[in-house]
């Protein structure tokens, strides 16, 4: 598998405080990776530094070998990259149809896998809600619509930071069905959650930051290992 | 931007008829003063155009232009000075050539500043429009700031054919009514489209739309030129209306009362700025003629409709006809 995206030697800055120390991190074609750490350990600023939302002070962050550091972040994104953020960002003069309308396009190899119908047929309970405004959707609702939203670029990698916080059980158990079934369509996913289980069981690798440092990265961590009990708290 | 209600819908399609009906009743309602309204109606209309596509940058886009005016002034100043002296000047010509002239300097005007955002786009669009009143106002191009004349309305023709005479009051009241609703349909196949939707996400949040792959600065360049282009056709319309152009028309004052004209009506619902155009120069007329410190109560009318209804008067009518706002955007 080849590398998609990579950041190499991240330094990342807000302000005068040091947030990410030296990081490489890398997703391969097709990989699902789950990031993980407690609270305020730079899960999201990584995240953040690969898309140039923020931009690292130092170190490099490659797509497909090309260096796009400092690059605009819709520039980015456009290279195949579909970004679900933390509180879903839903518009709110926007209503469920809209929001999927505006976002359709093709993937970079001109793939329209991921089509208005097929989101549809993925969340039917987003068929029922066509003509509501996104805000007026509930929290799975607005998670679903999130997901199919970012689906309809026909991107190569998929982002989730915290899909499922905040949701009922069984909503929760529904955004994990579905984000099983992209994994199986050969989409590469960064998943960030709290639900470290599911993680264990859903992800490719396992990548665990402390402070702004990478302090596991591998693929055969299981609910005993030490390195959980120790820096996740499971 | 949501689907109106249609008994919404049929309210405004009524106010059309009624309004394009005008003009064969309006002597028996007002015999005294038909032709004066038919007059202000035509220029009220003119307005609402203005303040349509000012609602375009303001209510859609959240950009608060201060120098909107620049765009109609130069729309009409582009009139005046392709017209010839003492002949009707070719309309299938002047009119695009103007509204060319005017997409030229709105995408200049907007490419300068797009980049700022809040206070400073408002400062950077106040500067703009300025500079354009001063460059007619102290220079001799176009009259200086005495303005400058349009002696003889555009001719409308085919093959040497008159199709309009532009030159009859009632005639010219149809253009305006023509226009008002030709502007409204074809914002809101624009709006719909999925160029309309980013841009209306972008009024929301620009940040999140640039986290879905737009990039805001190119999406908010062509609304900022679709808007200053249709403020010059309705200076355009203006100066043939009028037959006179002056600076005041690309002043920051003519640019104020544009923004009243869109907060009033309800930003971001397109048919609200329009209303507010009728309810400014309406209302504004019946004070004038009331008092002559008609200011005073102008006020007073502007502040009591923002404190009461936030959201406009569009905002109260789409509450009124879906019991609930579909109109969040608008604050």
């Amino acid at each position: 598998m080849t590398t998609f995206i990579a950041g190499t030697g991240l330094h990342t800055y807000y302000g005068s405080s040091h947030t990410l120390h030296g990081i490489d991190f890398a997703v391969r074609r097709g990989e699902t990776v789950a990031l993980m750490g407690r609270n305020g350990m730079g899960k999201s600023t990584l995240l953040k530094s690969l898309l140039g939302i923020v931009n690292p002070r130092q170190g490099k962050v490659t797509m497909n070998g090309a260096d796009v550091t400092g690059a605009d972040t819709h520039a980015i994104i456009r290279r195949g990259i579909a970004y679900v953020p933390e509180g879903r960002g839903m518009f709110h003069n926007l209503t469920v149809r809209e929001h999927l309308v505006m976002s359709a396009r093709p993937g970079n190899d001109g793939r329209r896998d991921w089509t208005y119908e097929r989101i549809l047929e993925t969340f039917p309970r987003l068929a029922e809600r066509l003509g509501s405004l996104g805000t007026h959707l509930s929290g799975g609702e607005q998670q679903m619509l999130a997901v199919g939203r970012a689906l309809m670029t026909n991107p190569d990698l998929l982002i989730l930071d915290e899909a499922t916080e905040g949701l009922a059980p069984l909503i929760r158990r529904e955004i994990w069905h579905v984000i099983r079934s992209i994994k199986e369509t050969g989409i590469a996913s960064i998943i960030v959650d709290k639900n470290v289980n599911v993680l264990l069981g859903l992800a490719d690798r396992h990548v665990i930051l402390v402070k702004g440092e990478v302090v596991y990265d591998g693929s055969d961590l299981t609910p005993e290992s030490e390195i959980l009990k120790r820096h996740i708290g499971v | 931007m949501s689907r109106l209600p249609r008994s919404l819908s049929i309210l405004l399609s009524v106010a059309i008829i009624l309004l394009g009906a005008y003009p064969l009743f309006g002597d028996v309602l007002f015999p005294n003063k038909h032709a004066f309204l038919m007059q202000k109606l035509t220029g009220i209309m003119i307005m609402a155009v203005m303040a349509m596509s000012l609602d375009l940058l303001v209510g859609v886009a959240g950009l608060v232009s201060m120098g909107h005016a620049a765009f109609f002034g130069l729309g009409g100043y582009m009139l005046a000075m392709l017209s010839p002296e003492y002949s009707a000047a070719n309309l299938w010509v002047v009119l695009p050539a103007a509204l060319v002239v005017v997409a030229i300097a709105s995408a200049m005007v907007g490419y300068l500043s797009i980049r700022t955002s809040g206070i400073y786009f408002i400062m950077v669009t106040l500067a703009f429009g300025q500079m354009g009143f001063y460059f007619f106002n102290d220079s001799k191009l176009a009259g200086g700031s005495d303005g400058a004349y349009i002696m003889v309305k555009p001719a409308v023709e085919i093959l040497g054919v008159s199709l309009l005479n532009l030159g009859d009051k009632r005639t010219l009241y149809y253009v305006g009514l023509g226009a008002l609703v030709g502007v409204y349909l074809l914002l809101r196949v624009v709006l719909a489209s999925p160029f309309g939707r980013v841009v209306s996400a972008i009024g929301v949040n620009e940040n999140r739309v640039r986290g879905l792959g737009f990039d805001p600065v190119a999406y908010k360049l062509l609304a900022f030129t679709i808007g200053g282009t249709i403020a010059g056709l309705a200076g355009f319309l203006a100066a043939i209306q009028y037959g006179f152009v002056n600076p005041a028309t690309l002043s920051w004052h003519h640019s104020g009362e544009a923004l009243v004209m869109v907060i009033l009506g309800g930003m971001g619902t397109l048919f609200g700025p329009a209303i507010g155009a009728f309810v400014f120069e309406l209302a504004k007329m019946g004070f004038e003629s009331v008092t002559e410190h008609w200011l005073l109560p102008m006020g007073a009318m502007i502040i009591g409709i923002v404190l009461l209804l936030p959201k406009g008067v569009g905002g109260l009518l789409l509450q009124l006809f879906s019991g609930r706002s579909k109109m969040e955007g608008g604050q």
